[in-house]
């Protein structure tokens, strides 16, 4: 640090200059309109020949393609791939250690990178959550009053893709990103450039999905169903090319966290002394690394039938809605487990810190989230019960779908059991995770009433399902993340955040959220279906309250966002170098931690959650790092 | 950092005493739940597929509660019992697992799972419940040979209705007899939707191209409301409406006077097929 400090830095508007985010922009619009202008160059003439295109897909999907293309040149992406071409030694900015400007460019610290993802992501979803809140001020009145039906669906659509696609990194990008390599004693990432590129496509792909708006909406909500999809505007394709860029994210991000955690463990570290959360990591890599693949492919698949008239999933040209519905679940049911595995895997970690005791049950909990990833592959036709798609197979995906509750059961079994007989210190994290348990719970019950047929006949796309999976999702992901921000952020910052509005926050946002969610239940048991703007009038009390709920659901992220910019930028209460007394080896670095993490890599000579070991002067699980205190 | 652990003191009768509670407020909660709240739970007895279903949620409200108990118990009793009363941080004792309980976990949770999922298939094959089973329907009720077929065609945005042992007869209208087997057969002319008769408990998805069959079984004459189930584009919200079943006398002579009323029209419908072919990418909205 002291080495770099004394250079001669040049002035302000010279640094602006260079591989960054502003020439990253400027460099994406330059593609867009070259994308653009080549697409009408090539349709022109054939323009008419397609009578029933009312508006030019080839033009704006090519200029998206070349839009972020230029957007990850202008990042300097393309330096080190194109040195290494030429047989130049390759540039050595991407290392620049210190800085404001190293959070707006290409960067391989992990740390930066998992800063970059907490605060790109949050941004994200506050649009999101936006659009959440003017779905609940539409739908305060049984009939179309404050939107028009196709800004309705515009809302639903964005809101329901930009929460899926970015919640999919929603763990993995800012925590994993961060604490992983601190966990296993690890000085990087294994492809720390790839590290970046998920970012930097995810921020692409927000921002590709915000411009729908420019050309209209899109109609399809998050599932994209076809053939709805096929007759959309050119707003569908925002939505097309924004999932696609998630799922090669996606694909990216698993495979390194993967590559990682499997050739970078200290020394000592074997399997079954690695952290919970790692596991956590390493189930759900799998699914982004198998998953993603299909959803990029039926989206292509999608993408040719919009403009190379192919007829995937045109009945007419030989091809089935059945394919899309399919294949889309195919990735979509592995796609939720990406959402709720990592919540587990945080849970599971912070319970031992605040419950004094080790983790109970280690292998059963690892066993539990190998079993939901293995199971979480049979399933998918569970979103298709009355279809009409293989109906004669329909009891053997109720059966795998019931039977993942076993494995989910054993994490629940491990996180009770820690909690038994322990010292349980009432943190904001713990309270957070406990609100995981209870919200998970109904979450998880409610999903055994849509994988049996019968029942699911009814609530299948009624606001039921939607119910059971915000329980699920913002429920069990949302929390869980909270936990994290909260129990990570002296580590990350420097800086506690402030534990008064925390626990304002958690108990204002665990009451509306049940307030607002637990009433959907009955709503859609009533006969609401989903993504509808209009409802019976018998419904709206329920709806009235729901929407009021949710009004104070946003208000609780608010207090949260207050707290948080509040915390770190003003008060600067600096943290000490282990407020929870952890014994994990990510808090026996110093605050904030050094640019390469650990100077000697440590030796591991046990699991992280040797509480309560009753040996005296027990040797600390995790040999303190060299360099630290 | 990590004090000495917290004296064994805390009695061996935890875990009994727990047991016992969950065992006491299931035994209270479950039938409360099942005989209470059970039966309100829709879909209600407007067909034999919704009682059914409703039989169906009661079974599962039912064995839901004591796992809901038992969850909500355990984290109440953990957190009043076991909280840090100390200033400083203490550690608690060093339990690393049981494999006694992990069994009986296993074994319990497994046993109701396999339970379920039995149960749900058998009642699945009464006949579908109700759920839209493709074009070769696997699970047939009785006396599916003699059952009135009635075709939903989904197109956006509404549902037309034809009737094939009417000449066809295409209505806007869902009338149904009473008491009566009916297969219904599901199709779109565009995009996706879903056929939802709330009452009837019936719900089967409109695809394009594919013949979906369901099968209900109506009780006594009432209306019931009809709604799109699956976003189908613009109006989609839109897209709901009332169907009525009646006697059996009246439904004939209201299928006799729709023909004649809608005999001018008549020769312009394609024939009565299980599936049409219009072009599904034509843009709409």
């Amino acid at each position: 640090m002291s080495a770099t400090a004394v250079e001669i830095r040049p002035p302000v508007w010279r640094r602006l200059i260079g591989f960054n985010a502003i020439t990253g922009v400027i460099f994406g619009i330059i593609g867009y309109y070259l994308g653009w202008f080549l697409g009408h160059h090539i349709t022109g003439k054939s323009i008419a020949f397609f009578a029933d295109i009312d508006q030019n897909d080839l033009s704006v999907l090519l200029g998206y393609f070349f839009g972020v293309s230029g957007f990850l040149i202008g990042l300097g992406f393309g330096v080190y791939p194109w040195a290494r071409l030429r047989g130049y030694p390759p540039s050595l900015r991407e290392k620049e250690t210190q800085g404001t400007s190293r959070y707006f460019g290409l960067c391989t610290d992990h740390k930066v990178v998992g800063i970059q993802y907490l605060i790109g992501i949050g941004l994200f979803f506050f649009i999101g959550g936006l659009n959440a809140m003017l779905i609940r001020v539409e739908l305060l009145r049984p009939a179309s009053q404050v939107f028009p039906a196709g800004q309705y669906l515009t809302l639903v659509g964005m809101h329901g893709t930009m929460m899926m696609g970015m919640m999919t990194s929603g763990i993995l990008g800012p925590f994993a990103n961060y604490f992983v390599p601190l966990m296993i004693g690890a000085r990087r990432m294994a492809f720390p450039r790839i590290e970046s590129l998920t970012f930097w496509l995810l921020m692409a792909a927000g921002a590709v999905l915000t411009t729908t708006i420019f050309f209209g909406g899109f109609p399809t909500g998050w599932t994209g169903y076809e053939p709805l999809n096929s007759q959309a505007n050119t707003g569908m394709d925002s939505y097309l090319v924004f999932f696609a860029l998630v799922g090669v994210s996606m694909c990216l991000l698993g495979l390194n966290m993967l590559a990682t955690i499997i050739t970078m463990r200290a020394p000592g570290l074997t399997w079954s002394r690695l952290p919970i959360f790692c596991w956590a990591v390493v189930s759900t890599s799998i699914l982004n690394l198998l998953a993603a693949p299909v959803l990029i492919a039926v989206l292509g698949m999608a993408i040719l039938d919009r403009t190379a008239q192919t007829t995937f999933f045109n009945p007419q040209g030989g091809g089935s809605p059945y394919l899309y519905q399919n294949l889309f679940w195919v990735f979509g049911h592995p796609e939720v487990y990406i959402l709720a595995l990592p919540g587990m895997g945080i849970v599971l970690e912070l319970l031992p810190v605040f419950a004094r005791k080790p983790l109970w049950g280690y292998r059963l909990a690892v066993s539990g989230l190998l079993g939901v990833t293995l199971l979480s592959w049979l399933v998918w036709q569970h979103h298709l019960f009355v279809s009409g798609i293989n109906s004669d197979l329909r009891p053997f995906y109720m059966l795998s779908t019931e039977l993942i509750s076993i494995p989910t059961g054993f994490t629940f079994l491990c996180g009770l059991m820690t909690l038994w007989r322990g010292q349980i210190r009432f943190t904001v994290p713990l309270l957070f995770c406990l609100a995981w348990f209870f919200n998970f719970l109904i979450g998880g019950l409610s999903g055994v009433f849509l994988s049996d047929v019968p029942s699911d006949v009814t609530t299948h796309g009624s606001f039921f399902s939607m119910a059971h999976f915000h329980y699920t999702i913002m429920g069990g992901l949302v929390f869980a993340f909270f936990a994290a921000i909260y129990y990570w952020s002296p580590k990350m910052f420097g800086y506690t955040l402030n534990e008064r509005l925390g626990k304002i926050h958690f108990w204002v946002m665990f009451i509306s959220f049940n307030s607002t969610f637990a009433p959907l239940f009955a709503v859609g048991f009533l006969g609401q279906p989903r993504r509808t703007v209009t409802y019976a009038h018998n419904l709206q009390f329920l709806n009235d309250w729901v929407s009021v709920s949710a009004f104070v659901l946003g208000l609780s992220m608010l207090v949260f966002l207050y707290n948080f910019v509040y915390s770190l930028l003003f008060a600067r209460i600096r943290a000490p170098q282990n407020p929870w007394s952890s014994l994990s080896l990510e808090w026996q670095l110093p605050s904030p931690v050094p640019v390469h993490n650990f100077d000697r890599i440590p030796v591991i000579t046990g699991d992280p959650y040797d509480y309560g070991n009753p040996s005296p002067g027990a040797i600390p699980a995790t040999a303190p790092a060299g360099g630290s205190s | 950092m990590s004090a000495q652990p917290a004296a064994a003191g805390s009695s061996p009768a935890h875990g009994r005493r727990f047991l016992a509670a969950w065992i006491v407020l299931s035994a209270i909660l479950t039938p409360v739940v099942a005989f209470f709240l059970g039966p309100a739970i829709p879909p209600g007895n407007g067909s034999v597929e919704a009682t059914g279903q409703v039989f169906d949620n009661e079974v599962l409200v039912a064995v839901s509660t004591p796992v809901c108990v038992f969850v909500v118990l355990f984290l109440g009793y953990a957190l009043v019992s076991f909280r840090s009363r100390t200033a400083e941080i203490v550690d608690g004792p060093p339990l690393r697992g049981d494999m006694r309980i992990q069994i009986a976990w296993m074994i319990v949770t497994g046993a109701t799972v396999l339970g379920l999922a039995a149960f749900g298939t058998y009642e699945l094959l009464q006949g579908g419940a109700g759920g839209g089973q493709g074009p070769n329907a696997a699970f047939l009720p009785a006396g599916h040979n003699h059952a009135l077929d009635v075709q939903v065609i989904g197109q956006q945005w509404e549902f037309t209705y034809r009737y094939p042992t009417f000449g066809g007869l295409e209505t806007p209208q869902l009338v149904l007899p009473a008491n009566t087997l009916i297969r219904l057969h599901v199709t779109s002319l565009d995009a996706v939707h879903s056929f939802w008769a709330y009452q009837l408990g019936v719900k089967a998805d409109a695809n394009p191209g594919t013949d979906n069959v369901v099968y209900v079984q109506t009780k006594g004459a009432r209306s019931f409301d009809i709604r799109c189930a699956e976003l189908c584009g613009l109006w989609h919200g839109y897209m709901f409406d009332t169907g009525q079943v009646v006697d059996q006398g009246r439904f004939t002579a209201w299928a006799k006077q729709q023909q004649t009323y809608f005999t001018p029209v008549a020769r312009y419908l394609p024939p009565y097929a299980t599936t049409y072919m219009p072009d599904p990418q034509r843009r709409a909205g």
